[in-house]
């Protein structure tokens, strides 16, 4: 090694920990509310490549917020918002996470859309003893006492929709999804419900994120002739995918594409034509006729404009501030904690634009599941609507271990 | 059988698009020695552009493409006059110099238009298939393949045919003596980085109906462009074209076989066992530098 290198590196390592020092020193004091407002952190990528999601995440939480301080706040405080932009990488989420929960002593922190940001803010989490509300349906298999999960799990979305497919379209699947952990563990427990139910899978595949090119695969959806496409590809892969598919003139009568991903969002990029007739699973739809969905729609349009759409992430990311304000309001004001806040959580029902929503001690989300089928005006119109609402069940594909109140039980 | 030619189809088509993203690079590097980062940017802003003009006027792709090419070239040709120009003897910077300039036009599309991926329809009379017993082609699909070829012989033809061509290959073997002759290298530059450009814009354009129309879109498809430039041979038109059918056809193929996360694996692992035994590409030019 040369001098110079040397003393470089030892010049840098001098900087670092010159620069993590005032970390550490502030470790004594733990999150609590202090004073005549309650400080609230908002974690969601503004700029960077999930930002065009998580600017909506972001922007119905906030309008949650404001929302409860114009009547008045809790216990007569007001919740300040604290922004944060982690810039769409999962390094940064932990950074401005423990930024959060340490220098601006929020009591929770609201934040991610994708499960790699949430991965990465959940050592922070749990550390700090904080807790994360993530609004996002994800592919289950985690029970952390420390984050508060306010989208469907996998049983959530498929227990109705499997039998649903089966019987009106055909028991032959064809599994296409983004190469990466959602789509695999959704797939895992596709599977075993298409085994209960007498499906079976016909093809099983996994395209690069961001995947464009679909003729491959179109081709090979033609030549295997499913009943149904399981999709789930996201974001601009699903995008490019519905085009193609719809280009290639495959008829969606015959082999509809039944999504767990596709959202108002993808829809308008899609264009309601190339999206008419394929279906989504998910708890919330933009059309979906309950006052407070409504009214939900109605502020936010107004707000951020008529072309803007609301969809099943931001339906959450709105609700589950206002499940953050009812454990609040159970609390004593002198004394608000996140160990506090989570306790007092669970158990809360509330009248989300959905339904009403519960949050269960093992602090998922009740929620009512709903197939929707596309329209040309780029709006789903919903065809199954549960009878009943559907517990969380994030261990579904696995036998032997269950998410409970005291976390994860084996046997 | 028909699994066979569907798929050939679906590689001709890959190569379609792949050729219109590489042409205008190959050009730029062939005739500058320029190593173009801000490609793909071009690419993403033809994209906007069609959707621009669609939007505002209600004017079909197709129809839009001239005024594409326009306004993507002249971008091209600002960039050229302002930065690249100045940086024509120091090759390494020009590298730095045009990813900034990507990040640059890619940040100031997502201030301006926004994040969220933007619908372009697809012209209506390309809509559907043709059918040739079990080959079932896309319309628009062929669309792009034939209008891949017209430009490729475009340009051949500007490249051999024209005076432009003649300054423009008069240039590349040799710039000093070129101007001891009367021809004003300093312009045949910004040209040819504008007509560069502007191929780029076209092929963005045209991708708007079956993809998905972002500002993070020319990232990925620099990538492939130059995969094309490299396997072709730096600087040549012919070797553009071949690459690009190459590569396209091996990764339908790829796919076929395994799928296409597996595809894509494939064909990169080919293109550096390649690179080993030629390393200038399949068409190396033999001009002097």
């Amino acid at each position: 090694m040369k001098r110079r290198d040397f003393l470089g590196g030892v010049s840098a390592a001098g900087v670092a920990s010159a620069l993590s020092a005032p970390a550490l020193l502030t470790v004594a004091g733990r999150a609590a509310a202090q004073g005549n407002d309650i400080p609230v952190g908002l974690l969601f990528s503004l700029t960077g490549a999930v930002a065009v999601v998580e600017s909506t995440l972001h922007d119905a939480a906030l309008m949650a917020i404001e929302e409860i301080n114009a009547a008045g706040g809790v216990h007569g405080m007001q919740l300040r918002p604290i922004i944060e932009d982690p810039a769409s990488d999962p390094a940064t989420y932990a950074d401005r996470a423990r930024r959060l929960m340490i220098r601006d002593k929020c009591v929770s922190v609201f934040g991610s859309y994708t499960s790699a940001s949430r991965q990465a803010v959940l050592p922070v989490t749990e550390q700090r003893n904080n807790l994360y509300w993530y609004p996002t349906l994800y592919e289950g298999r985690e029970c952390s006492r420390n984050v508060m999960y306010g989208g469907a799990v996998p049983n959530q979305q498929q227990d109705e929709l499997i039998p649903w497919a089966i019987e009106n379209f055909g028991p032959r699947f064809y599994m296409i999804g983004n190469n990466y952990v959602y789509p695999k563990e959704e797939n895992n427990y596709c599977k075993t419900l298409l085994a209960k139910y007498g499906g079976e899978v016909v093809h099983e595949e996994y395209v690069p994120l961001g995947h464009s090119d679909f003729s491959s695969v179109i081709n090979r959806i033609r030549a295997e002739g499913p009943n149904v496409i399981f999709a789930t590809v996201v974001g601009d892969s699903d995008v490019a995918f519905a085009r193609q598919y719809h280009a290639a003139e495959l008829d969606p009568a015959k082999m509809p594409v039944i999504s767990l991903t596709r959202s108002e969002v993808e829809v308008k990029a899609i264009g309601g034509d190339a999206a008419a007739g394929h279906f989504s699973s998910a708890p919330y739809f933009m059309g979906t006729q309950t006052p407070e969905n409504e009214r939900f729609v109605e502020s936010y349009k107004a707000r951020f404009g008529g072309d803007q759409v609301t969809h099943f992430v931001s339906e959450a990311a709105y609700f589950q501030v206002y499940q953050f304000k009812a454990a609040l309001e159970k609390l004593d004001p002198a004394n608000i904690t996140p160990e506090l806040i989570r306790d007092a959580a669970v158990g809360i029902t509330l009248n989300a634009p959905q339904g009403e929503v519960l949050i269960d001690e093992n602090l998922h989300t009740h929620l009512w599941p709903k197939i929707g089928q596309w329209q040309s005006n780029g709006q789903a119109e919903v065809v199954v609507q549960s009878s009943n609402r559907v517990a969380p069940l994030p261990y579904a594909a696995y036998e032997g271990q269950r998410c409970t109140g005291q976390g994860l039980v084996e046997g | 059988m028909d699994a066979i030619l569907n798929q050939i189809f679906a590689g001709l088509s890959m190569a379609s698009i792949l050729l219109m993203i590489a042409l205008g690079l190959a050009i730029i590097y062939g005739a500058m020695g320029v190593i173009n980062l801000a490609h793909g940017e071009f690419v993403m802003l033809g994209a906007y552009a069609a959707w621009a003009i669609q939007t505002y006027t209600g004017m079909s792709i197709i129809m839009a493409l001239p005024f594409v090419f326009v306004a993507v070239a002249l971008v091209g040709w600002l960039i050229e006059k302002i930065i690249v120009q100045r940086l024509y003897h120091r090759p390494l910077d020009t590298i730095l110099a045009t990813w900034g300039i990507g990040i640059i036009l890619q940040q100031t599309v997502r201030l301006l238009v926004g994040a969220e991926s933007r619908f372009v329809k697809g012209p209506e009379f390309l809509s559907g298939n043709t059918q040739i017993g079990g080959l079932i082609m896309s319309n628009y699909r062929l669309f792009v393949i034939f209008f891949s070829l017209a430009v490729l012989a475009g340009t051949w033809a500007l490249m051999t045919r024209t005076e432009f061509g003649m300054k423009l290959r008069a240039v590349i073997q040799n710039r000093q003596i070129s101007e001891c002759y009367g021809i004003e290298a300093k312009n045949i530059y910004s040209v040819t980085f504008a007509y560069g450009a502007g191929l780029a814009g076209i092929a963005g354009a045209l991708i708007t109906p079956l993809f998905s129309t972002i500002p993070t879109m020319g990232t990925g498809l620099v990538v492939d462009a130059f995969l094309v430039v490299i396997v072709g041979g730096l600087g040549s038109i012919l070797g553009a074209a071949s690459a690009a059918v190459l590569i396209g056809e091996a990764t339908a193929l790829f796919s076929m076989l395994f799928n296409d996360t597996l595809g894509r694996i494939a064909v990169l692992a080919g293109i550096i066992v390649l690179i080993r035994f030629r390393p200038r590409g399949l068409f190396p030019s033999n001009t002097r530098r």
